[in-house]
């Protein structure tokens, strides 16, 4: 199984993932991180991961990486 | 467990200190993969620009020195003519390259000195707080033509990927972007052509990489990509200006 580990430090909540996640598996967080953003996290409970990379090649923040389990 | 993406390993862990959403993040990232892939990490000479990333140097592993306001291309030109066996690079804004450093950029330039220029071209003069740059767009909105630029007023924007590509002493010019993935890709794509040229001794290589500023277009991120792709890529169109 594909999946997309997220670092919520890093993360500014630009959006710029979530934008372009092909099968709509990234979304807004509801907890704050440290310096008070809410981040994106990675929700495969909609489908499955096809590995396109498109959220890390958004990510400004080089906050994404994905694996394959 | 395989990898299928991870960052360059020469880009630091560092948390940047750019607004969400910003360009530089990702070009920073893509300069790093092309530097890694190349292998010359160890030889690589980065030269910093006055503008918001002036702090290049805590998010890349390479050697970095830093420059005066728009003066990369003169300390470039010196370093790359002292240390010929090194790979040196400078990383500069619009209002850097194009404004106060536009004497240096043209003579490097016209000199065809062996270096590699990533411009990133933003539209607005983004550390000093969004003022107007020469590649502001007509009727682009910033800090110092509120109503939007106007030719009468402002002149025109300056297209300086056009103007560096009728010099003789340039061999390759590229405009990409980064507002969506395929973009990037190609962004990567001409970042590591602009660098094999240097390594095959060609000259002056560039790429005027078209990047957002949401904080001083006023935009959300994503409003920000989107303003690219509808509207600053019909005006400034994307593509190869120069490659010989
Ligand atoms: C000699 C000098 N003049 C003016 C400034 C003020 N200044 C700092 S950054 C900047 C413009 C930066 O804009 P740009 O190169 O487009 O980079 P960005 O911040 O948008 O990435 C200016 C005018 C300065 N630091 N030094």
């Amino acid at each position: 199984m594909i999946k997309v580990k997220i670092d919520s430090e890093k993360c500014k909540g630009c959006n710029l993932c979530l934008m372009y996640c092909p099968k709509g598996l990234i979304k807004e967080s509801k907890i704050l991180n440290k310096r008070g953003i809410c981040p994106v996290e990675f929700d495969s409970s909609k489908g499955a991961c096809i590995g396109c990379r498109f959220c890390a090649l958004m990510c400004p923040e080089s906050a994404i990486e994905i694996i394959d389990e | 467990m395989k990898e299928i993406y991870k960052k360059s390993n020469i880009l630091t862990d560092a948390i940047t200190h750019y607004c969400p959403g910003c360009g530089h993040g990702i070009i920073h990232n893509l300069v790093c993969e092309v530097v890694e892939e190349l292998g010359i990490m160890e030889k690589t000479i980065a030269i910093a620009p006055v503008g918001c990333a002036v702090l290049a140097y805590d998010y890349w592993k390479f050697d970095t020195t830093e420059a005066a306001h728009g003066r990369p291309l003169a300390v470039a030109t010196g370093i790359k003519r002292a240390r010929p066996e090194l790979i040196v690079f400078t990383y500069q804004g619009d209002g850097d390259l194009a404004a106060i450093g536009t004497a240096e950029t043209v003579h490097a330039a016209n000199r065809g000195e062996n270096v590699t220029v990533i411009f990133v071209n933003n539209g607005v003069y983004g550390m000093t707080g969004g003022q107007m740059a020469p590649t502001t767009l007509l009727s682009q909105k910033t800090a110092t033509c509120i109503n939007g630029r106007n030719a009468k007023r402002d002149g025109y924007p300056l297209k300086v990927s056009e103007m560096l590509a009728v010099l003789d002493g340039v061999c390759y010019i590229e405009r990409t972007s980064v507002h969506n993935p395929g973009a990037v890709i190609k962004t990567k794509k001409a970042i590591k052509k602009a660098f094999q040229n240097q390594i095959e001794k060609k000259g002056f290589s560039m790429v005027e990489v078209i990047s957002q500023c949401p904080t001083y277009w006023g935009l959300s991120p994503v409003e920000a990509v989107e303003k690219i792709e509808k509207d600053i890529i019909k005006k400034v169109p994307l593509g190869v200006i120069k490659d010989v």
